[in-house]
């Protein structure tokens, strides 16, 4: 039997025992999820994100919009009365990485497309006291002077492609003629509108 | 729903981990001592040395309890093909606990007890209704969750989204109209003017329109303008400029503006037109969507009918 010391003094030994120790858990609970059909399966209607909403969600990560808000519906009566159905792993089979998120500060956006105007967005992000006077979000102004560049939109969607996401050659050549100086703000309202329209009801 | 080959994976793998924990724990509560005594493990750092002592016993206690707790925990909930024995009600039959069981039937529980209150609601007309201080306040609840932040949590609106507050009405503000509005949505559409009117078209045009809810404008260019508002634009906001319900056309007379009234604002709405839009809420209201857009309706016709 190994003794107590043993391991102790012997570095590599120690680390490899607590890598295991640590997951052994994830053996029962991660590992199977990787080939579960609910977890890999799109569900229903879902399609890759445009070249636009692409970069919007790009956007949307450098401005850290998921420190603040989650997008992830979860089943308790409240959040569905609230938000609209509960968030399934099928819809996020194309996201890399997800942006589920831990805290709200803000409300959930996982149903959030179609809920509000693009006209609501653009007001709301420039400064949302505009239209929403108790809001404690900061303003993005300058999300409406910068421009989108799309030099590397087609090399996002190639590397997204690699890891299982359906882009075509056609989507990926496309790419940057769709997305190429338009405004920032159009391209983080684009990806705000879609998010959760794939499941309406449940 | 886990395969076979991942259901003996798991269930193989947690039992295996439970029995491994008890034999780890038996085996070296084995070799501990049984009382305490001065003899030290050997261990010394700068003379500071640890004393080989027994665990106090409610500490071994406690590793017992986490495997007692688990196997409970497994009861309960279950492991691979068995369900567990805690069970919910979804359709009137007891069913094994899943989170999805679970959220349905707090859906279905609520939903139980909230129907005859929504069918007497829905039964009373939205005039009468409107008396009523508690339909009101769940209406009022259902406004904040839903549309304060398009139109202010005090029901004022904001640039470019409509005060409900004002009884000057896009779309009208009778029940039948508001349930259409709330229900079904509504696509605002004021064309852009810049390239049919041109840059001084747009001034006059301005000037005209500012003369309509007697503002101070330029009397030469308004009166240019006039009869290009009759040509381009009385189609929608009548020859008066008065507007209309039908194709949400807003009235310009009453100094109540939209987009704002000023000489610029007016002149951005004139150049780049506006699309404004209220969402459908039919669907976004989810369970109940017709009683919830009842109290909707009865809660923002209250607002203008005392």
């Amino acid at each position: 039997m190994i003794k107590h010391e043993t391991i102790e003094k012997n570095l590599p030994l120690m680390v490899v025992l607590i890598v295991v120790a640590l997951s052994w858990g994830g053996l029962v609970e991660i590992v199977p999820l990787f080939f579960h059909e609910d977890t890999n399966k799109p569900v229903e209607g879902l399609k890759p994100l445009s070249a636009l909403e692409l970069e919007g969600r790009d956007i949307y990560i450098r401005e850290g919009c998921h420190v603040c808000h989650t997008q992830m519906v979860r089943p308790f009566r409240a959040e569905t009365e609230r938000y609209g159905p509960y968030s399934v792993a099928g819809e996020h089979v194309y996201e890399h990485p997800f942006l589920w998120g831990s805290k709200r500060t803000g409300p959930d956006l996982a149903r959030v497309g179609g809920r509000y105007s693009d006209e609501w967005h653009r007001a709301h992000m420039y400064n949302p006291r505009d239209v929403v006077p108790e809001s404690i979000m900061p303003s993005y102004p300058w999300l409406f002077e910068y421009k989108v560049d799309g030099r590397d939109t087609p090399k996002k969607m190639e590397a997204l492609r690699m890891v299982g996401v359906p882009y075509t050659d056609e989507d990926i050549e496309n790419a940057k003629a769709a997305v190429d100086g338009k405004p920032e703000i159009e391209a983080l309202v684009a990806y705000l509108q879609q998010l959760g329209t794939v499941i309406t009801k449940r | 729903m886990l395969s076979t080959f991942w259901q003996v994976w798991v269930t193989a793998i947690v039992v295996g981990s439970i029995i491994g924990c008890g034999i780890l724990i038996m085996y070296t509560s084995k070799g501990m001592r049984k009382e305490e005594t001065d003899e030290t493990t050997g261990h010394a750092y700068d003379g500071i040395e640890e004393i080989d002592n027994p665990l106090p016993r409610w500490w071994v206690f406690m590793f017992w309890a986490t495997i007692v707790f688990g196997l409970g925990y497994l009861g309960m909930y279950g492991l691979g093909n068995f369900k567990g024995l805690v069970t919910v009600t979804v359709d009137g039959e007891e069913v094994a606990w899943s989170s999805a069981n679970q959220w349905k039937a707090e859906v279905q529980a609520f939903d139980k007890d909230i129907a005859p209150l929504y069918a007497k609601y829905s039964a009373t007309p939205v005039e009468e209704l409107a008396k009523n201080d508690e339909a009101l306040q769940t209406g009022q609840r259902l406004f904040k969750s839903n549309c304060a932040v398009c139109h202010g949590s005090n029901a004022k609106g904001a640039l470019g989204f409509p005060n409900l507050t004002d009884n000057d009405w896009l779309y009208g503000g009778n029940p039948q109209q508001l349930t259409m509005t709330i229900a079904n949505g509504r696509q605002g559409a004021m064309p852009a003017w810049e390239a049919i009117l041109g840059d001084q078209g747009i001034d006059d045009m301005t000037a005209y329109v500012r003369s309509l809810s007697g503002l101070k404008h330029d009397e030469a260019g308004a009166a240019t303008a006039a009869p290009l508002f009759m040509r381009n634009c009385a189609i929608c906001h009548g020859a008066d400029g008065k507007g209309n319900i039908m194709m949400g056309a807003p009235n310009l007379t009453d100094d109540i503006w939209l987009y704002g009234g000023s000489t610029k604002q007016i002149e951005m709405t004139l150049r780049h037109g506006r699309m404004g839009k209220m969402p459908a809420h039919k669907e976004i209201l989810g369970a109940n969507a017709d009683a919830k857009i009842h109290l909707l309706v009865t809660y923002v016709y209250s607002l203008t009918n005392k």
